[in-house]
């Protein structure tokens, strides 16, 4: 109850008599959200058309981020609409219609070789999830665990602020580095994707910088009614 | 049973975790399916963060979740770069046409 009543800490510090409703509402609103979630992220993987994929994993994404924002991440969960829902699924998006492959009608899990490979993977699957739960309901019994916390979060400011204050701080260096992550990776996309096409003029710096008066201006003495040939 | 506890977002992760790496295994025919794949398992992860966070009141996991989602979406742009080159030079991008390296 202790770590439960934090969840919604801005109405429980102001109106502690509802508490139960607001347990009931958050119970409520987590499966639901919970519930889409779940069904989505399994029809990504088994739809026939990618573009649907997309769609679903947009829906997955959308319902996590409730999820976020119920809990008290705020700036996660809008971040992560940003993120995802703005820039990569619309990336994706952008690579299935460009690719073509929206239109082939494919069984995913039909393979030529046959289905041999269905229940090893159907097993291992299932064999890492028992495993998550076993460990999940380990920490259902020592909850106390790990109790060496270092930044607590103060319940007066709110969760961007708090995120502000720290990420500017403690964890600079951290955040610059993945700015260059996220500069390495825009120049790696244009680097891949980039080709060279032959046929067509393009634009040479060295050969711009490297260039000189004397080959290529010529001083010329032109006779009367002949002319000059340019480009012999 | 009517109060969501840590348990409760842990295991919505696992679940979620869970689809992703069947995703990867079961998946014949098209890469792209996979890269979302990959990304349902990084969401998984970001849950665990994130519902730790909240419920040990500690600000960590949100500052790890946020470097995640930057992982993530370089990794996002990177992959989806090689699979055009890929399709550009092969002319599919079907996991099982794709044998050059003879994993």
């Amino acid at each position: 109850m202790a770590i439960g009543g934090k969840i919604f800490w801005p109405l429980i510090s102001e109106q502690i008599n509802h508490t139960d409703n607001t347990m009931i509402a958050h119970t409520i609103f987590f499966y639901t959200f919970s519930l889409i979630a779940i069904i989505s992220s399994i029809l990504v993987i088994v739809s026939k058309n990618t573009v649907h994929s997309v769609f679903f994993l947009i829906l997955d994404f959308i319902s996590i981020s409730c999820l976020f924002i119920m809990i008290g991440a705020e700036f996660l969960g809008m971040i992560m609409l940003i993120v995802y829902v703005g820039a990569v699924a619309v990336l994706f998006l952008f690579v299935v219609m460009m690719l073509n492959v929206a239109q082939q009608k494919n069984q995913w899990f039909e393979s030529r070789v046959g289905y041999s490979h269905m229940p090893l993977g159907l097993i291992v699957g299932l064999v890492i999830l028992l495993e998550l739960i076993i460990v999940v309901g380990g920490w259902k019994y020592k909850p106390n665990l790990i109790l060496t916390s270092s930044i607590s979060i103060d319940q007066k400011v709110t969760n961007t602020h708090l995120i502000g204050n720290v990420l500017y701080t403690d964890y600079i260096h951290l955040f610059q580095l993945s700015g260059m992550i996220l500069l390495v990776a825009m120049i790696g996309a244009i680097v891949l994707t980039f080709r060279k096409r032959s046929g067509i003029k393009r634009q040479s710096y060295t050969k711009q910088i490297s260039r000189e008066r004397i080959e290529s201006v010529e001083l010329v003495e032109v006779k009367t009614n002949e002319g000059v040939k340019i480009d012999d | 049973m009517t109060e969501v506890t840590l348990v409760h977002y842990l295991i919505l992760g696992a679940i979620i975790f869970t689809t992703g790496v069947i995703g990867i295994f079961l998946n014949r025919k098209n890469v792209i399916v996979i890269l979302m794949s990959i990304e349902l398992i990084l969401l998984a992860v970001n849950i665990n963060l994130v519902s730790f966070s909240i419920f040990l009141n500690d600000l960590n996991g949100q500052i790890f979740t946020l470097f995640i989602l930057t992982v993530a979406a370089a990794e996002a742009a990177i992959g989806l770069a090689i699979i055009v080159t890929y399709y550009r030079n092969a002319g599919t991008i079907n996991v099982e046409d794709i044998k050059n390296l003879k994993g």
